[in-house]
């Protein structure tokens, strides 16, 4: 994904650089070494512990043997008709979790960004506070918190039922949407931050300029905001779509033993069974279909200010 | 209604402009604010599961099956350190938040300068590297650590998890500052060049400063992400156990309410911080 992080500010210190064209708008100081050493200790941090670490599991994934006799690389790459052929269901579900708490997220948090964004006024930021105050207790937590609270006698099905508004036979738990539900809940803000930092940055007199030029309402929303918002919605439903498709908290806390994700299937293969190959197999396949879809998409949006919407 | 614009000269009488007022009129009258009382829900049902364990914490519960109502009680908050692994997990987890933050902080914010500041070879290989460890699966970073350690092996523990904080929290401090860098007005460090400064001076006090409110919120979301992960830290913690491991353990034999106590708390200390944070934001403005 090509990134654009020199739309730095023109800085008028070098007028004569020997590149002052057009194209780059960015100051080009030639300093040496500094920027080297700036990096280096993130960059050293990062190829060890991410790089190296992607490497070895790719690895361990063609490897064969158990934890008894040890492993060994021997090119095993039934692993993966093993993990697909296994293991499909548990994916498809995953990723169909992951795509519609995503497209929840859009559905809660866009009109939410805008809301803040364009009717915040001076509040703006405390609105911003308080979306992300609950994330100040732990995600487990929270996730078990849904739980209770949607159990069968908890305060919302139990108090519901005792005053005779549900018969008793409904329960919540154990049910995809429930699961979906969660993820778009533990996940929103992922999809609210960057749509809020596309929205707050655009210049507000685009739309009152569409509404000079008779353009209803709606016309232009679709027209001029929903364009120049699409960058931050293309940032939010990466942020949500790989975590939650991801995840399996969620899954584990509220989605009983019929809704299980491909994460829970990863971590029992590493911790309970032992089975390290099968689980890099595994492992490696979700995080290749998600880099598909994710490219794909990309493609097809043509943006690539991801980390720029993000940022902000 | 209609007639309102073919009585052309009676424009003037009450009764026209009020006929007139009531079609104009929305245009001064506000319609609904529909976006406010969906924001509004919207945070009610971010709040839900926090306001449950919040008036759990208080519930005076008997065994440990804490979902239904049974009485006010703050027998939790005076026995909330009865369970000494508890405590033990939720010090372990602030350690590792509090070296993470400092750690990545450091880094990071290295990062995000050079990042922001300079062009050079490598420039968008490191964007690359630092996007995909931002959105790579927490389970495949997980994965793929002890994967590693287990190749290497790395007895993995406290270190091990204080590796892989620092890692995946690193690129969100780099973002952060580079994202700050690349609004500061260059005029400024010139001037403070123009006036005589070294450019160490200049960086310590004319650029440190400018980027300090966003090393400071690199370092926060380094901390508040460290201190709150579980599916990472669940690969690497070998025998360690952080706060949200703990809480996981536990709910296998039902959660102690001393959990709703501690959680209380934190989202306290959170509240406490966002308050401090808008008080010190208006007084400077």
């Amino acid at each position: 994904m090509n990134t654009t992080p020199t739309s730095s500010p023109g800085s008028p210190d070098s007028p004569g650089s020997p590149d002052s064209g057009q194209s780059a708008p960015g100051p080009r100081r030639f300093t040496g070494a500094t920027p080297y050493l700036l990096v280096l200790p993130g960059w050293l941090w990062l190829a060890i512990f991410f790089v190296v670490p992607i490497v070895s599991m790719v690895t361990m994934s063609l490897m064969s043997g158990n934890l008894v006799r040890g492993f060994a690389l021997t090119f095993e790459f039934g692993n993966y008709a093993d993990a697909v052929s296994t293991y499909w269901p548990q994916i498809l579900r995953s990723l169909f979790y992951g795509g519609c708490a995503t497209l929840l997220c859009i559905a809660i948090g866009y009109p939410v960004a805008y809301w803040i964004a364009f009717r915040g006024g001076a509040y703006k930021s405390t609105y911003l506070l308080l979306l992300l105050l609950p994330f100040f207790v732990s995600f487990v937590l929270r996730t078990i918190s849904w739980g209770f609270m949607l159990s069968d006698d908890g305060v919302v099905l139990g108090t519901l039922k005792g005053i005779g508004l549900l018969p008793d036979g409904v329960h919540v738990l154990n049910s995809a949407p429930a699961v979906i539900f969660g993820l778009a809940y533990n996940f929103l803000p992922f999809m609210v931050l960057p749509i809020y930092a596309v929205l707050e940055r655009m210049d507000h007199r685009l739309v009152e300029a569409a509404r000079d030029l008779y353009a209803g309402r709606v016309q232009a929303f679709v027209r001029v905001v929903l364009p120049i918002s699409l960058p931050g919605v293309f940032a939010g439903v990466i942020m949500t779509f790989i975590p939650t498709s991801a995840d399996y908290i969620n899954a584990k806390v509220l989605g009983g033993t019929h809704n299980t994700m491909i994460g829970q299937v990863i971590e029992s293969q590493y911790l309970v069974n032992n089975a390290y190959p099968m689980a890099a197999s595994i492992t490696f396949i979700l995080m290749a279909v998600l880099l598909i879809g994710i490219f794909t998409y990309a493609r097809a949006l043509g943006t690539e200010q991801v980390m720029e919407a993000q940022a902000r | 209604m209609s007639t309102a614009g073919t009585t052309g000269t009676t424009v003037d009488t009450p009764q026209a402009s009020a006929a007139a007022g009531g079609r104009v009129a929305r245009r001064p009258r506000r319609a609904i604010d529909w976006g406010k009382y969906f924001t509004w829900a919207v945070m009610a049902w971010l709040f839900a599961p926090i306001a449950f364990m919040i008036a759990f914490s208080f519930n005076d519960v008997h065994g440990r099956h804490n979902v239904a109502w049974q009485g006010f009680t703050l027998r939790w908050y005076a026995d909330a350190f009865a369970y000494p692994d508890l405590t033990t997990a939720l010090l372990t987890s602030l350690a590792i938040a509090l070296l993470t933050m400092v750690i990545a902080g450091v880094l990071g914010s290295l990062l995000g300068l050079a990042l922001g500041r300079y062009r050079f070879r490598g420039q968008g290989a490191s964007n690359l590297v630092m996007f995909a460890a931002i959105s790579a699966p927490e389970v495949v970073l997980g994965a793929a650590l002890l994967s590693l350690f287990l190749t290497m092996n790395v007895a993995t523990g406290f270190l091990t998890i204080l590796l892989a904080h620092v890692m995946f929290t690193v690129s969100f401090v780099a973002i952060t500052v580079r994202a700050r860098v690349l609004t500061l007005d260059p005029s400024l460090e010139e001037a403070s060049r123009d006036l005589g400064a070294t450019p160490l001076t200049t960086f310590r006090l004319v650029t440190l400063p400018l980027l300090a409110p966003a090393i400071m919120a690199g370092g926060l979301i380094a901390f508040a992400l460290s201190i709150d992960d579980y599916i990472i830290t669940s690969f690497v913690s070998g025998n360690t156990t952080t706060f949200p491991l703990w809480i996981w353990g536990s709910t296998r034999v039902g959660i102690p309410p001393q959990v709703n106590v501690m959680g209380t708390l934190i989202f306290a200390v959170g509240v406490a911080l966002a308050i401090v944070n808008i008080v010190l934001a208006r007084r400077r403005a």
